[in-house]
């Protein structure tokens, strides 16, 4: 079953090439091209997603050899259960952003900076899941990660953008180049480049160390890992909101599947401190995330930085899962590697949700900034339904699916209590700490996205205006938020379906959960623990529903609309409702001033001066102060150093070039 | 017949919290209005409140929408489904596998949520004011619960509250170090968590004292009602579960006579009546803290709660 998917990534960069050098409808207004883009690849995408399915059962793989590329090497595909759960994810998120673009596309400025890009950023994903050597993978990688490059890059003037284009580029190429250092030091093991090669190569510790450390550079700093998560918040924004949920929902988990490929299947067993030291990443990764996310204002950067987060909470339960392997606890194992893959399909799932939704705040008032908002909840009652359902799962409440793969995270550290090493006796409390923080703080940032952008007063004369988008839109973020219901209420299909995947990898899947009366999800034994969404479901809605029938009945019905109370003190103008700083000012007080060095200052006119009070905040991010301004640095002052050899004499650089060759005669001569 | 009996003794459960949840409310003020000699209202007084609060009528503000109409619902109804999964007279109650202890902290986070969301709503400084402060609390709070969880959860290897208040009970379980830390960090939230002395006053009306009191502001009638029912069942249920976890003794296992689920019934009455005196003493002889100095004192509860973890984890043979 890859030809119908190699069709699908094919016909994908058909539309691609089709697209280039196409220019604006020469009346302004949308051009039929985007549509025809939009649908090509909501086709593409589906028939794709429609074949990979299937894979999901156990012991269907297929391979293809295609005789392209490197002469001796070939092209090598293969599909398995992992690399099909994957493609479900992606192309899942693919065909429904597909969908919204077909409504939010035609506001684009620029259709010929986003048209050529769009399918070919999803044939490059795809392509990497499919890739079965390391020369195909590292293509397909750094494909998909140019084309993204180039869609970060589509709204080109603004200077932001320029920015975040020049730091992903660096970040990204950085990322690349470990990654072949990784498949460089595992096809020397193996003696070739295929993966086929490595997973029956007899791997050296050694090595399986350096390729964790190599692979967790290179795939992290995809996914977005602290500290190499710096160009994720800047890249991911400063796209068109499609694409910005495609790079945040769908293109970090492209680079999850990259880690798991490597580490868990590639590189031989792993070391208890493997998961030691991916438990660490993920902890820090969660909260360091989830509170930059609280200091922003922008909306898609507040998303960016939560994807940071929820990349944090993949990272936890893979390092459980790895310290499970590597101390032959496979029960174990498969619970925290389940929860993982689970968090990383809603993720997808809730995460192009909410970009969808800032994308149509975006079109609706033409405005990121939240302290511009306000009041949307009245003007796009729709989408600000959809945009809470969002907001519900992403903080991690239930009865929606945010909740339950944390659930089983939290499950499968509290099996860790048997692992024998102490540093992961130490590690794993103090790990579930910061993922119970992260997942409250998670709560509290939503309630200010939410709170302030839909609620409240308009603070803008375009937020007062603003009307609801288009049924594209409003059918992508509807679907997406059914699939967040139920992933939530049935999770027992999901835990399931990813059955395959967690028994190839880890050797033990979790148990079959779709037999358990009521819908209910037993990770291990009922006596243990139990979870029942569609039961919490209901229950909610039934009592909800009694409640207000009961008390239209009996009670008064009355209902009689007033200016707001504010304890007697109403103030007319919007500026004075809590903005999302002012929100976000206690906690910046009590988690900001040491992570971030947050220091606050007030200017105060003289006392009887008319001047106005000025209040400003100072913040830095310790990943740029600590690690990647002193490197770029260090760049500068090398590259000074070395510029000088730009302006020798002819003389000079041949007396360079002779020396050069005669020290390394000299090399060559003594090393034999 | 089994199933109906079971079905019957999970509706008393849930009717019993509920009718019982303002008589709570009043103990706790006639308590605290005797040591304070002053002589208090009626222990009944609460029921009279909400009697009267449904009677009026709802001033809406004009900027409030749907959820802001829906919360107090939505709010009601979680924190009912939560309390009526705590152990509070038998355990192995009929539904208490549908959620174990993560996700009744859950239900109230997102009771919390909601909360949160419809001070936002009216778009005044106040609703704002008690959002943020709300989920700055939470923010400790909640891991600190969940922290509290895994030290219950791990002496008595499981997350369910019928399971974990049945080993409680047994006689395997002895006195512990890391038991009295998570038991300490749990008296600590649960003071937070209702709103009480010394992180909030639930009897204020200096402005900018309030957190809860001003997240709710703009609530009237059978709105406030609601909220109002909610915030006694939420004491309630976090007396119920101070008393499963602390008093595990006498009651009711799945399948016993009718007479001891009378005496469990008696017996959670007298240990909620201890227990509302005692949170009574306890607020009395306390002030009420700086907003800025609650986030110690949930630190405080959130490192005793890791401490405990972190002693099971190392005391486990290597």
């Amino acid at each position: 079953m890859i030809g119908p998917i190699l069709a699908g990534i094919a016909a994908l960069m058909l539309v691609a090439v089709a697209m280039i050098g196409i220019r604006p409808a020469s009346n302004g207004g949308p051009s039929p091209a985007g549509k025809l883009v939009y649908l090509a690849s909501l086709i593409a995408t589906l028939a794709i997603l429609i074949s990979a399915g299937p894979h999901l059962l156990p012991g269907t793989v297929s391979t293809l050899e295609l005789p392209l590329g490197i002469p001796w090497l070939g092209v090598h595909l293969r599909i398995d259960a992992l690399s099909a759960f994957f493609l479900v994810v992606v192309n899942l998120g693919g065909a429904l952003t597909s969908l919204y673009a077909l409504g939010y596309g035609r506001h684009e400025r620029s259709p010929g900076r986003v048209l050529p890009f769009f399918p070919a950023f999803l044939a490059g994903m795809n392509l990497v899941l499919l890739a079965d050597d390391a020369f195909t993978f590292l293509f397909a990688w750094e494909f998909m990660s140019l084309t993204s490059w180039a869609l970060v890059m589509a709204h080109h003037r603004e200077s932001e953008n320029i920015r975040a284009g020049l730091v992903y580029l660096v970040m990204a190429g950085f990322g690349t180049l470990t990654l072949l250092l990784a498949f460089g030091f595992l096809a020397a093991a193996a003696g070739d480049y295929s993966f086929q090669t490595m997973r029956e190569a007899e791997i050296t510790p050694a090595v399986t160390a350096v390729v964790l450390i190599l692979s967790l550079m290179g795939a992290g700093s995809k996914a977005g890992i602290v500290p190499l998560h710096v160009w994720l918040p800047l890249a991911h924004p400063a796209a068109p909101s499609h694409v910005s949920a495609l790079m945040s929902g769908v293109m970090t988990k492209v680079a999850i599947y990259g880690l798991i490929r490597i580490v868990f299947e590639l590189s031989g067993t792993p070391t208890w401190w493997a998961g030691l030291l991916v438990l660490l990443i993920g902890g820090i990764t969660a909260l360091l995330g989830v509170l930059h996310a609280l200091m922003q204002h922008d909306l898609k950067r507040l998303l960016a930085y939560h994807t940071v987060e929820n990349i944090g909470i993949i990272f936890i339960g893979l390092g459980l899962a790895l310290a499970f392997i590597a101390n032959e606890m496979p029960a174990a194992a498969a619970l925290a590697f389940t929860a993982a893959l689970f968090h990383v399909f809603n993720h997808s799932l809730f995460k192009s949700l909410l970009f969808f939704g800032a994308g149509a705040v975006l079109t609706a008032t033409g405005k990121r900034d939240m302290e511009q908002l306000g009041g949307l909840i009245h003007r796009m009652p729709v989408t600000a339904a959809l945009f809470l359902v969002g907001c519900v799962a992403i903080s991690a409440l239930p009865p929606l699916n945010g909740f339950v793969s944390e659930w089983l995270t939290f499950q499968a550290i509290l099996l860790s209590v048997d692992l024998p090493q102490w540093g992961l006796k130490l590690l794993v409390p103090a790990v579930g700490t910061l993922l119970a923080l992260a997942a409250a703080l998670a709560a509290a940032c939503f309630v200010k996205a939410y709170g302030v952008t839909f609620l409240g007063r308009p603070r803008s004369e375009a937020a007062a205006n603003a009307v609801e988008v288009d049924r594209f839109s409003l059918s992508a973020m509807g679907i997406l938020a059914l699939l967040c219901l139920a992933a939530g209420i049935l999770p027992g299909v999901v835990i399931d379906s990813l059955a395959a995947v967690s028994q190839m990898l880890v050797g033990e899947h979790m148990p079959v959960q779709s037999q358990i009366a009521w819908g209910s999800i037993v990770p291990i034994a009922e006596s243990r623990s139990s979870y029942n969404g569609l039961l919490v479901l209901v229950f909610i809605a039934l009592s909800a529903s009694v409640a207000a029938v009961a008390i239209h009945r009996l009670a008064s019905r009355r209902t009689r609309r007033a200016p707001a109370w504010d304890c007697g003190y109403p103030e007319p103008t919007a500026a004075t409702q809590y903005s999302a700083s002012s929100f976000a000012q206690p906690i910046r007080r009590v988690y900001g001033s040491v992570l971030f060095a947050a220091r606050e200052q007030v200017e105060m006119p003289p006392p009887a001066g008319t001047g106005p009070a000025r209040h400003q905040v100072r913040m830095t991010d310790p990943s740029w102060t600590g690690l990647h301004d002193p490197l770029i640095q260090l760049v500068d002052r090398i590259s000074g150093l070395v510029n000088r050899l730009q302006f020798l004499t002819l003389r000079r650089y041949l007396a360079i070039v002779l020396g050069t060759l005669i020290a390394l005669l000299l090399v060559l001569a003594l090393w034999s | 017949m089994e199933l109906i009996r079971e079905l019957m003794v999970q509706g008393t459960q849930m009717l019993l919290v509920l009718t019982l949840a303002p008589l709570l409310t009043g103990l706790v003020r006639k308590a605290r209005a005797r040591l304070m000699r002053r002589r208090g209202a009626s222990i009944l007084q609460p029921y009279f409140d909400l009697l009267r609060l449904l009677r009026k009528e709802v001033v809406l503000a004009e900027n409030a929408s749907w959820l802001f109409r829906a919360t107090p619902y939505l709010v009601f109804a979680a924190t009912w489904v939560a309390a009526a999964l705590i152990p509070t007279f038998a355990t192995g109650l009929q539904f208490s596998w549908t959620a174990d202890l993560i996700a009744i902290i859950a239900l109230l986070a997102a009771a919390r949520f909601f909360l949160a969301l419809a001070g936002m709503d009216t778009g005044t400084s106040f609703g704002g004011i008690g959002a943020s402060r709300e989920m700055l609390l939470a923010s400790l709070a909640e891991p600190a619960m969940l922290m509290m969880m895994f030290t219950l959860a791990l002496i008595a290897g499981s997350t369910q509250l019928s399971t974990v208040t049945e080993f409680l009970a047994s006689p395997e379980s002895g006195l512990r170090v890391s038991l009295v830390l998570a038991m300490i960090a749990l008296v600590m939230v649960a003071v937070a968590e209702n709103g009480r002395i010394p992180i909030d006053n639930p009897a204020t009306h200096l402005e900018l004292t309030m957190v809860h009191e001003a997240m709710v502001l703009e609530y009237s009638g059978r709105h406030l009602a609601m909220i109002e029912f909610a915030a006694s069942l939420k004491l309630l249920l976090y007396l119920s579960l101070i008393a499963a976890l602390m008093f595990p003794w006498s009651l009711a296992h799945a399948g016993d006579s009718w007479l001891l689920y009378l005496a469990g019934a008696v017996s959670w009455l007298l240990k909620l009546g201890v227990l509302g005196v005692m949170l009574a003493v306890f607020e009395t002889g306390l002030a009420k803290m700086r907003v800025f100095r609650a986030p110690d004192f949930l630190g405080a509860a959130l490192m005793l709660g890791l401490l405990g973890t972190l002693l099971l984890f190392v005391s486990r043979g290597a």
